[in-house]
C-alpha cells in the first residue's frame, strides 16, 4: 500500500496515526528534533559498551563472559540500526560522530558513572537496560517509521540484558556476605542515575512539548518513571535489595509508589560535564575512531582501485 | 603417558587456543575502527570463547574428580596452559590483529577438518561447528588481508611489519610431540606436519595477493606445549581470574 499517496499533508498523516516516512514532506525543526534524539540515542549505545566492556576480561565464569560479550555487541548492533534510522533523515554517520566528538550531541548521562564491581554488570543490565526499555516500549508507536520500527527490535533484546543482569544480582544476593555487599553497593550507586535516566520532571522539560504534538514522545518522563519505579521495587525486594530511598512508599491512592527527591544538581553537574567519566568516555570513542583512521582509509583506497562493478 | 593422559592434555590445548585467542580478542570491544568492526572482532572472540568452554568441558570430563570447565579456565597457573604463544600476544594495532587471525585462521580451518572425522566423537562435533566458524573468521582476515596489503603505504607498512614479528611464532603450530602421537595412532588427532604443507599452500598465496614479502626467520619460537609462555600469559591469567582468586568461596 502507498500510504504516501493517501495524505495531503504531514499533519494528516499524524492524525491518523500513520507513521512518517523518510520521504515524506515534514516540518525542519520535526527533522531536527528526530536527529537530536535518534543520535544521542545511538550514541547512547556505542559509549555504553565502555562501561560494561569493562568487566569482559574479569567475567567469573566462561558463561558469564559470553552473555556479557553477546550482550554488548547486541548493543553495537543497537547503535548501527539507529545510526541507520538516524540517516534516513539525511545526515551521514561521520556527521554524527563528529557532532559527539564536539559535544554537540549528548549521549545518557548514565554512562558517565563508573563500573566498579561485578555486580556493577548486574546492576547496568537490570536498572540501566530495565530503564531504557520503559522508555524504549513506549517508543515502539513513536511516529516516525524507521525510529519506531528500531525499536520493536531492540526491545526484544533489551529485555534479554535485563533478565540477565537481574540473573547476576540474584545469584549475587543468594552468595556469600561480600557477593551480596557488592550487590547492594551496585544498587545504592546506580539507582538515583537510573531515574535521572527519565530526564528532569515534567514540569521542567525543555523538549517536550513539540514532541507530544509531533507523536514522538507518547507518555512524559514522569509517566515513564514511575512505571519503572513500580516494577523495580518488587523485583528488588523479591531478591533481597534495598532501594536506597528512605522516603519510598506505596500510595494507595495513585496505586504507585511514592519516591524521594532526585538530586537534580547532580543531574545537571553531570550532564553538563563533570560526571566522574564524561571526560573519559568522550576521549576514548575519540582516540580509538582517531587511531581507526589508517584502517579505514585503508579500505577505502582498496575499494576504490579493486571495485569490480 | 597413558592415552587418557594425552587426551586430556590435547584437550587442554584446544580448548586453551580458543580461549586465549577469544580473550585477546575481546579487548577490541569498543576500540574498534568502525563499529561493524567492533562487532567482528568480538563477534570472532564469542565464538571462541564458546569454543574453549566445550573443549575444556570435555577436558575436565576427562579429568574426572568433580572439575568444571570454569575450573580449568580459572584455576590453573601459567605452567599449566598448553595455548599456543601466538594467541596470547597483544593485540597490537588492527594490522598486528589481522596478521594473527590470518594464522591462526588459516590453521584452525585445516585442523578442524581433520579433527571433524577424528574417531573421538565429542572432538568431531565440536570440531565440526568450529570449522564452520572458522572458515568466517578466515574469510574475515583474508579479505582484510587484501584490504591492508593493497589499501595504502601506511597500512601496506604496517601489516608488512606484524606479519613479520609474528612469523617466529608459527612454527610451534606444527610441532609433534608425544601426546599428539599417541592421538595420531588412536586416529584422535591429526598429522600436524601435513597441516604445515597445507597451511602453507593456503597462506601463501593470500600473502602474495596482499604485496606482502614472506619473512624469512632464523629461529621459531617454541614453548608452550611443555607450558612454558611468553610474559603476556601471566598478565592475562592475573586479570581473567581475578574474581575467581579473590573470592574462592564464591558462585557466579
Amino acid at each position: 500500500m502507498n500510504t504516501t499517496l493517501a495524505f495531503n499533508s504531514f499533519q494528516e498523516k499524524l492524525d491518523k496515526d500513520f507513521n512518517i516516512e523518510p520521504k515524506d514532506v515534514m516540518p525542519d525543526d520535526y527533522r531536527k528534533h528526530l536527529i537530536r534524539q535518534i543520535s544521542q540515542h545511538a550514541h547512547s549505545e556505542v559509549i555504553g559498551m565502555q562501561p560494561e566492556g569493562n568487566w569482559i576480561s574479569r567475567a567469573p565464569s566462561l558463561r558469564a563472559k559470553q552473555i556479557l560479550l553477546a550482550k554488548i555487541q547486541d548493543e553495537g548492533g543497537h547503535g548501527l540500526y539507529l545510526y541507520s534510522a538516524c540517516e534516513t533523515l539525511g545526515i551521514s554517520r561521520d556527521e554524527l560522530i563528529e557532532q559527539l566528538h564536539e559535544g554537540k550531541a549528548k549521549y545518557s548521562n548514565i554512562f558517565n558513572y563508573p563500573s566498579l564491581s561485578w555486580a556493577d554488570i548486574g546492576a547496568i543490565g537490570w536498572l540501566v537496560d530495565g530503564a531504557a526499555i520503559v522508555n524504549q516500549v513506549s517508543l515502539q508507536r513513536t511516529s516516525f517509521g524507521p525510529y519506531a520500527r528500531a525499536m520493536v527490535r531492540i526491545c526484544k533484546e533489551e529485555s534479554f540484558h535485563q533478565r540477565q543482569g537481574y540473573e547476576i544480582m540474584a545469584t549475587m544476593m543468594s552468595g556469600t556476605k561480600v557477593q551480596r555487599e557488592m550487590a547492594q553497593d551496585a544498587m545504592n550507586r546506580w539507582w538515583w542515575p537510573s531515574l535521572m535516566m527519565f530526564g528532569p520532571h515534567d514540569s521542567d522539560s525543555p523538549h517536550s512539548g513539540k514532541a507530544f504534538e509531533w507523536k514522538i514522545k507518547l507518555k512524559s518522563n514522569d509517566e515513564l518513571r514511575q512505571k519503572f519505579i513500580d516494577k523495580t521495587v518488587q523485583q528488588a525486594e523479591v531478591i533481597g535489595l534495598t532501594i536506597p530511598d528512605d522516603q519510598l512508599k506505596w500510595n494507595e491512592d495513585k496505586q504507585g509508589y511514592d519516591h524521594g527527591e532526585i538530586n537534580w544538581d547532580e543531574f545537571k553537574r553531570v550532564i553538563n560535564g563533570n560526571g566522574p567519566c564524561n571526560k573519559q568516555r568522550l576521549d576514548h570513542h575519540k582516540k580509538y575512531h582517531a587511531d581507526g583512521a589508517w584502517v579505514r582509509e585503508a579500505a577505502a583506497a582498496y575499494a576504490e582501485t579493486n571495485s569490480k562493478f | 603417558m597413558t592415552n587418557q593422559e594425552a587426551l586430556y592434555i590435547y584437550l587442554l590445548r584446544l580448548g586453551d587456543n580458543a580461549l586465549l585467542n577469544g580473550h585477546r580478542l575481546a579487548e577490541w570491544c569498543s576500540r574498534g575502527p568502525f563499529l561493524e568492526e567492533d562487532l567482528a572482532m568480538t563477534n570472532i572472540a564469542l565464538d571462541n570463547i564458546g569454543r574453549a568452554q566445550a573443549f575444556l568441558k570435555y577436558a575436565a570430563a576427562i579429568h574426572g574428580k568433580g572439575k568444571t570447565e570454569d575450573d580449568l579456565a580459572y584455576k590453573r597457573s601459567e605452567r599449566e596452559f598448553y595455548n599456543h604463544l601466538i594467541t596470547e600476544l597483544p593485540i597490537g594495532d588492527f594490522a598486528y590483529t589481522v596478521a594473527k587471525q590470518l594464522i591462526i585462521s588459516c590453521f584452525d580451518v585445516l585442523v578442524f577438518t581433520d579433527l571433524s572425522n577424528s574417531k573421538d566423537e565429542t572432538i568431531a562435533g565440536i570440531a565440526a561447528k568450529a570449522l564452520k566458524e572458522s572458515r568466517y573468521h578466515f574469510v574475515h582476515a583474508r579479505d582484510w588481508s587484501y584490504r591492508l596489503g593493497k589499501g595504502t603505504e601506511e597500512s601496506h607498512r604496517r601489516y608488512q611489519h606484524a606479519i613479520q614479528d609474528l612469523w617466529m611464532y608459527t612454527g610451534e603450530l606444527f610441532e609433534m610431540n608425544e601426546v599428539e602421537n599417541i592421538l595420531l595412532q588412536e586416529g584422535i588427532s591429526n598429522n600436524l606436519q601435513e597441516v604445515k604443507s597445507n597451511w602453507i599452500n593456503l597462506i601463501m598465496p593470500i600473502l602474495q595477493e596482499s604485496s606482502i614479502r614472506i619473512p624469512t626467520v632464523d629461529y621459531m619460537q617454541t614453548g608452550s606445549c611443555k607450558g612454558i609462555h611468553t610474559e603476556n600469559l601471566g598478565h592475562i591469567l592475573s586479570e581473567m581470574q581475578y574474581l575467581q582468586r579473590a573470592y574462592p568461596d564464591a558462585k557466579w
